[in-house]
């Protein structure tokens, strides 16, 4: 309560009043997480720090310096600048995709010397940002005018294109997502969600035809996989064997046979999960999707918490871009879903898959530290007390 | 107010609905998880073992052929191969272009390892080259930097040592045929370069020898590498066998028979052991472990000597003289003609239209059966034949093993033919027997035909009387074979006394002035030997010839006679049987009488003690212990 009076003042909490504010539950339950990412590579390098552990580790120590001074950072302030962020995420896109370094048939990477970045994945965070801004003044009547989502569907759709074109489908299939889940969110009427769901259900047999051949043979060998097995459809039935072999309680930590001969291609990256779960069994694996569970939860709970539109669209927005990671990496490593590069947040291996999630879990903290204070135009004054 | 709070409350109703749907999707994967997990894991578990798990295996070394006094005559030597593996290799074609700049490969040899590369999974070793010299080797390693997937590998491979001179007992090995493959399920031949026994006693016992796979479990990664050994299963190696063959009195018979298409057969009389099994020409054995190269294979062809046949098992002759014994004992045996009863040879005999010649122009006058054998009487055998009949003396006849399957561990064995009345009728379809027939088949001619095999056998059965088998097996392993102790084999069934007298009478051929082969006796008098001579005409002496007193030197090499002798010693005490055959040797006493004096002058000089009974069955292939005075375990002779 004493917080909450203090927080409502219009210049909000001070420094040590914020870092008291910080949810350091969530830190911890994303420093679990973290942890298992520590244990599977350790793993995935046949029981050696090296190559990827040590470096995850310090990663993630990085990021948890990164989340903390976003956490910090006024969310007014990150309002102000969320079209300018907006696009600079584009830029960048523009610019991987014109100088980027072509890893797997697609130019996803930055490089930036000591770090890698992936701008598909800043783009999403931009994204939230720049949605959560604009949504943020939405009313009920906003929502129903075809033209007042117009805007914010092109910012959905210049970003899904671009990565569409690098090409990456499975990222921006995702950041499609993220926006459908953004504009429901938002207030969107249930019956237009519904009309574009079935718009582009049949936009997807013409869409088949704009795909990559690898991109095509990844969706037919994941219908099929037994159709090639030794060549692209050799993921999918070895991460199915070494998670079915795993069994329920798992080989043992370090004796996951298929991860450490190799069979499991891109174990330390895409693939972590099978290794995790072939070592550690359905246990583990549902123990690690639990903690995930738990951490979008608490997302959730902060979304919720907060008194203003745009923490709580950002907050769920993020959460939602974790829970999609989360469920398309998880769902392709049993293969449910056709094979593409996404990774698992904090386990992975992947520097800018690891720095991106934190600074996600950033604007959340940011969200859940700034939760009551008042935002200037934003048609919500006085509600506190509603709230309660 | 009402809007911001209704703003807020379908905010928190829709992430709670969003949160909901995550949960579900998520139990979706939970759901997934149990069925790969749980209800699935047997399957995946098998298939995880599958996958990482190799099975190699390992050839064990192939058993020795030893010989009785235990000398080698085919074992095991070090073979160092270039091996190449595909996968670690960019480019097979440019290796194979390096490596035969330094060894070089012929394009058939190319064209076979780009072929067996295809085959095979790119991490299976595929042989490049066998039979690597040092110096090659040297230039294969020091070049290895320069020839990925180039590995040197060393096997084993089968060794000769005795090359030609057994090469038609020993057989040989060689890459397995298709035809071999049928109904061997042995995992073995699925090793590329195994090689099987194709001939021979190789091919006889080519099971004992091979001896059963070794097996390596081996951990490999998901490109095939091995990146530990789980466990190794040693092979079982294959037995040694341990033959009845005395190497250098094989050696003897082979170099004394060597510059002629001959056989040459000495046998232990007493329980049929081989003691030496020659036939010439011969060939390298060892030439077929490497592959024979196709001028080899139609020069073997060509050759009228047939070097690849093993005439003494499987060349079919007319017995000739050497069937007069027979043909005496089935006489005597059925009371038709009394053991001294003299026929008078007037040189020839007068049966219908058809004059039967002896092959002395003018006669031996008044002979019995001892004199008749001793001159080798035509005319007393055509009466002899006559009296018995054509069946009796072919039922005699495979008593003493010939037309008869002898049971001898080599392929290839021919089983011959001594004619019947019902089978001439079968043969020829309804013509019957005549009795001309009768009387030609009384001196070895006419249908006729035994192996050299056969006729070692029937001397030695005549010698002791017993019912001996030949055979090349002694041991194996060190389990020595039954059959090694005359008692081992059933008397035959003769009278003793017509036995006695058809033994006295080959003594005479040799030992007696005036015998067919008195000029090949044995110049010890202490080991003197019994024997017969043969001479077959391979083609019809016509009227002409015989008015022109053609002489046998002055006809072309396949014109001549085939000249056959066989024999015992000692005549008191038999040990050894021997037969020779000479083709177009011209005569018996001329060419194959010394030939198989020298033999058996050989064999009785090789210490007969050795060859007492009962041989020491500690000691397989060793020499055997010596006991004096043994040996009257044999028939008396």
């Amino acid at each position: 309560m004493l917080h909450t009076r203090r927080l409502a003042a219009p210049r909000g909490p001070g420094f040590a009043e914020k870092l008291y504010l910080i949810s350091w539950p969530l830190v911890l339950l994303l420093a679990a997480l973290a942890g298992i990412g520590y244990i599977a590579l350790y793993s995935a390098a046949g029981g050696d720090p090296e190559p990827w552990a040590a470096r995850h580790a310090l990663r993630f120590a990085f990021g948890l310096i990164v989340l903390v001074s976003i956490g910090l950072v006024d969310i007014r302030l990150i309002e102000r600048i969320a079209w300018p962020l907006y696009a600079l995420a584009v830029a960048l896109l523009l610019v991987v995709m014109l100088h980027g370094q072509v890893g797997k048939g697609a130019q996803r990477w930055l490089d930036l010397g000591p770090i890698q970045m992936q701008p598909s994945e800043l783009m999403k965070l931009a994204l939230c940002i720049a949605l959560a801004s604009y949504f943020r003044r939405a009313t009920s009547e906003r929502m129903g005018n075809a033209l007042f989502l117009l805007v914010p569907a092109l910012a959905v759709a210049l970003p899904a294109g671009l990565i569409l074109k690098q090409p990456n489908l499975g990222n921006a299939l995702i950041t499609l997502m993220l926006g459908a889940a953004v504009f429901f969110l938002a207030g969107m009427r249930i019956w237009a969600i519904g009309l574009c769901a079935g718009l582009a259900a049949a936009a997807v047999p013409f869409a088949y035809g704009y795909l990559k051949d690898y991109q095509k043979a990844r969706i037919l060998t994941f219908l099929n996989p037994e159709s090639d097995p030794l060549g692209a459809g050799y993921h999918t039935i070895q991460s199915r064997i070494a998670l079915g072999s795993g069994g329920t309680w798992g080989r043992g930590w370090l004796q996951g046979t298929q991860s450490q001969l190799d069979f499991l291609p891109e174990k330390q990256t895409d693939f972590i999960f099978t290794l995790w779960a072939e070592e550690w069994g359905m246990v583990g694996a549902l123990a690690l999707m639990a903690l995930n569970l738990l951490i979008i939860a608490y997302g959730l709970a902060i979304a919720m918490r907060c008194r203003h539109a745009f923490g709580r669209l950002l907050a769920a927005g993020i959460t939602a871009n974790f829970f999609l990671y989360v469920f398309v990496n998880i769902a392709m490593n049993m293969g449910l879903i056709p094979v593409g590069g996404v990774p698992l947040p904090l386990v992975s291996h992947g520097g800018s898959s690891t720095l991106t999630v934190m600074l996600g879990f950033g604007l959340l903290m940011s969200v859940h530290v700034h939760r009551d204070v008042e935002f200037s135009g934003e048609e919500e004054r006085g509600t506190g007390l509603a709230a309660r | 107010m009402r809007r911001e709070t209704s703003s807020r409350s379908r905010f928190i109703r829709r992430a709670l609905v969003l949160g909901g749907g995550k949960l579900l999707l998520l139990g979706v994967l939970g759901a997934r998880l149990y069925q790969l997990q749980v209800i699935e894991a047997d399957r995946y578990v098998t298939l995880a073992e599958e996958n990482r798990i190799s099975l190699r295996l390992v050839a064990p070394p192939r058993g020795r052929l030893l010989d009785r006094n235990g000398t080698v005559l085919a074992g095991n030597r070090e073979n160092f191969r270039a091996l190449l593996v595909a996968e670690q290799t960019p480019d097979i074609g440019a290796t194979l272009a390096t490596f035969s700049a330094l060894v070089p490969l012929s394009e058939s040899e190319r064209a076979r390892v780009e072929r067996d590369t295809r085959r095979n999974r790119r991490f299976v070793p595929v042989a490049v080259r066998e039979f690597l010299s040092w110096e090659d080797m040297a230039r294969i390693e020091v070049n290895a930097p320069d020839l990925p997937g180039i590995m040197v590998d060393r096997g084993q491979t089968r060794l000769y040592p005795y090359g030609e001179e057994l090469a038609h007992v020993l057989g040989y090995v060689a890459p397995a045929a298709e035809a071999d493959l049928q109904g061997d399920e042995d995992p073995l031949l699925t090793l590329p370069g195994f090689r099987i026994g194709r001939a021979g006693i190789e091919r006889v016992h080519d099971r004992v020898l091979r001896g059963r796979a070794g097996a390596i479990q081996l951990e490999v990664n998901a490109v095939g590498r091995v990146v530990r050994e789980l466990s190794r299963q040693e092979g079982t190696p294959g037995q040694d066998v341990t033959l009845t063959i005395d190497e250098p009195l094989q050696r003897f018979a082979t170099q004394r028979i060597a510059s002629e298409s001959a056989a040459a057969v000495v046998m232990d009389a007493r329980n049929g052991e081989l003691l030496a099994l020659a036939s010439s020409p011969s060939f390298d054995p060892s030439v077929f472990n490497s592959g024979v190269s196709q001028r080899q294979w139609q020069a073997w062809l060509a050759n009228r000597r047939k070097p690849l046949n093993n005439k003494a098992i499987g060349g079919l002759y007319a017995p000739g003289s050497t069937f007069k014994m027979v043909v005496g004992i089935a006489a005597l045996e059925a009371n038709v003609i009394g053991a001294n009863e003299r026929v008078t040879c007037i040189g020839y005999v007068d049966l219908g239209d058809t004059r039967f010649h002896c092959w002395k122009a003018g006669g031996h006058g008044g002979v019995d059966l001892r004199q008749a054998i001793k001159v080798s009487c035509d005319c007393y055998f055509y009466e002899a034949a006559r009296r018995v009949g054509i069946d009796r003396i072919a039922a005699m006849a495979n008593r003493f093993g010939l037309g008869a399957d002898l049971e001898i561990e080599l392929p290839g064995a021919r089983t011959g033919l001594v004619p019947t009345r019902a089978w001439r009728l079968a043969q020829s379809g309804g013509v019957p027997w005549q009795q001309g027939d009768t009387l030609v088949h009384g001196i070895g001619q006419g249908f006729t035909q035994v192996t050299p095999l056969q006729l070692a056998t029937m001397t030695a059965r005549l010698a002791t009387g017993r019912q001996v088998r030949p055979h090349l097996t002694r041991a194996i392993g060190a389990s020595i074979r039954r059959g090694d102790r005359p008692e081992h084999w059933p008397v035959i069934g003769v009278g003793e006394r017509n036995l006695r007298l058809v033994r006295e009478a080959m003594a005479a051929v040799v030992n007696e002035q005036g015998g067919t082969a008195y000029a090949s006796r044995l110049p010890d008098r202490q080991a003197a030997m019994a024997g017969k001579t043969g001479t077959t005409q391979v083609r019809r002496i016509s009227m002409a010839d015989r008015a022109r007193g053609v002489r046998q030197e002055q006809l072309p090499w396949d014109y001549r006679h085939h000249a056959l002798f066989v024999c015992y010693a000692p005549v008191d005490n038999p040990v050894y049987a021997c037969a020779v055959l000479i083709e177009h040797g011209i005569g018996g006493a001329l060419t194959a009488a010394p030939a198989a004096r020298d033999i058996m002058a050989e064999a009785l000089a090789r210490d007969p003690a050795k060859r007492s009974f009962p041989p020491d069955p500690s000691v397989p292939g060793r020499p055997m212990s010596v006991r004096s005075g043994s040996g009257g375990a044999g028939e008396a002779g």
